[in-house]
């Protein structure tokens, strides 16, 4: 036997001016539960009720209740009044009890917000299957809103993060700008030189920063626009290693290729390559001088197999878990200047995703780091076939 | 090099422009700096009598890397001035008033923002040094 849901009440408001009807209605809610094993919860029902209008309208302002049973045709004013004058409509979900079908009361009704029917006389079957619809509505409500509220706070920590990560660079180029202005290295133009090139380099990061997040804007709406062709493999990594050409140099890091001759893929050329640099770049950058960076690609069954392994620096177990993090770059004696925005692996990802991927990462500290994806040809639109 | 007649100050600061500036400022007062990078890198310079003041940045290679070192440092010397350099909002629920509970964890004598000019740095630590001459 599973464990019992935990039970949770949801308060329902009668609205009739026939005793008979308050007292029945309650009586088929008494003891009556509804499972909603999707949320882990039990709900049962606490009934109160009124007979008027204005007494409806007392109860509401003194507490919202989860479902409102609501006749239409009250001694004071009609239900649709009630509605109309509820404060914090919208908070409950209203039942419209109504003796005779009118087309009209329920098109008004509806607009007011009401969310069902129940036409008298109904047997206490019919009111219990409504109330049930009704709190499965409301728990779906619920559980959206939850989402919605989940999805606003990752964008105010995304946003957080950004600024500070805007910030960083502009307060360093700003510093040097006041140490120029109060001439602290003397008259001589050539004292600040190294300044200038600080403040050159740190404005490059922003523009790398900014452009990363424009990339990342336009995978995350889908907004991107995509040219599917076939794309030869081998060109694309040749011109990947290109891009990172002198990094390499620098650095005295051998960049290997293994890519068969002819490889191809159908994809969009210009997120190849965001695949392809972003996974030489990190692999160069993170390397030890005289290192090397290896990529390897192959077809392996129906998709394309890729391999980029370096002799770097690699991470330790708690690094690689916060690896694919937005902003997250690993702050140790061996990055502290490497330069980067920290969104190139989120990018990585959203690429990979869109040719039904996963990247999978191994690392060793002090001894290298292998990424390894898979990439499926990108499905090519069908042609249409012309009608006779 | 060490020049006895000169205030000594540690300075940790990850960014390594924000370092090379705070460095050509202080010197520029007659200071001496001894630079690090990281909290990790910071604590074992920590030693009593060892410097005159602290400068700190907040966030290094964790959220919070200012703060520890500030309260390690205080551990170790409780009457050495620590400066903490943050960009970190006042909105964050960080209890950086000192005098309205002394007994609050985080101890830092100055708290100044990272836009800082290098006068309200200077004015800090003329401040801090001033209450009473301590030399290394």
């Amino acid at each position: 036997m599973p464990d019992p849901l935990p039970v949770h009440p949801l308060d329902v408001l009668i609205v009739d001016d026939e005793a008979g009807m308050r007292a029945g209605a309650a009586r088929s809610l008494e003891g009556f539960s509804v499972a909603l094993p999707d949320f882990n919860e039990t709900v049962t029902f606490a009934v109160r009720s009124a007979s008027t209008g204005e007494e409806a309208l007392a109860q509401l302002k003194a507490k919202s209740p989860d479902i409102l049973l609501l006749d239409y045709k009250l001694p004071d004013m009609t239900g649709i009044d009630v509605l109309a004058a509820a404060p914090g409509a919208g908070d409950f979900l209203t039942i419209m009890i109504t003796a005779f079908a009118s087309l009209e009361v329920a098109v008004t009704a509806t607009k007011r917000g009401a969310f069902d029917f129940l036409a008298k006389p109904f047997t206490p079957e019919e009111l219990r299957a409504t109330i049930s619809k009704a709190a499965r509505s409301i728990y779906l409500h619920r559980k959206a809103r939850k989402l919605e509220e989940e999805k606003r706070q990752v964008r105010f920590e995304f946003i957080s993060v950004l600024a500070h990560e805007l910030k960083s660079p502009l307060a360093a180029v700003e510093g040097y700008m006041h140490l120029m202005k109060e001439r602290m290295k003397g008259p001589e133009l050539e004292s600040y030189d190294s300044m200038i090139e600080r403040s050159v380099t740190r404005i490059g990061g922003m523009r790398k920063l900014v452009m990363d997040l424009l990339d990342l804007t336009r995978l995350e709406s889908g907004k991107k626009k995509r040219t599917l062709e076939t794309v030869d493999l081998a060109k694309a990594a040749a011109l990947a290693a290109e891009g990172v050409a002198a990094m390499a140099e620098a650095k005295k890091v051998a960049v290997e290729l293994k890519v068969p001759a002819g490889l191809s893929m159908t994809a969009d050329a210009g997120e190849v390559d965001m695949i392809l640099s972003n996974l030489l770049t990190n692999a160069v950058k993170y390397n030890r001088e005289g290192g090397r960076a290896a990529l390897e690609l192959e077809r392996s069954g129906g998709a394309i197999a890729l391999r980029c392994s370096d002799t770097g620096i690699g991470m330790t177990e708690e690094e690689l878990g916060r690896l694919f993090g937005e902003f997250v770059r690993m702050k140790n004696e061996h990055t502290r200047n490497i330069d980067g925005s920290g969104l190139g692996l989120s990018i990585l990802k959203k690429v990979v995703k869109l040719y039904g991927g996963d990247v999978k990462v191994r690392s060793r500290y002090g001894e290298g780091t292998v990424f390894e994806l898979t990439l499926k040809d990108a499905p090519v639109p069908a042609a249409v076939e012309p009608v006779h | 090099m060490t020049d006895k007649n000169k205030l000594k100050i540690l300075v940790v600061e990850d960014d390594p422009d924000m370092m090379e500036q705070m460095k050509i400022y202080l010197e520029s007062e007659d200071y001496e700096v001894v630079a690090a990078s990281t909290q990790k890198e910071a604590e074992p310079l920590i030693k009593p009598g060892a410097f005159n003041a602290a400068v700190l940045d907040l966030m290094m290679e964790n959220p919070d890397s200012g703060f520890v070192l500030s309260h390690k440092i205080k551990k170790m010397d409780q009457g050495l001035p620590v400066i903490i350099v943050t960009s970190v909002t006042k909105e964050t629920g960080f209890y950086f008033d000192k005098a309205r509970d002394p007994k609050a964890w985080i101890k830092a004598d100055a708290i100044i923002h990272k836009e800082l000019r290098f006068e309200q740095l200077k004015a800090e630590l003329k401040r801090l040094l001033g209450a009473g001459e301590r030399h290394a």
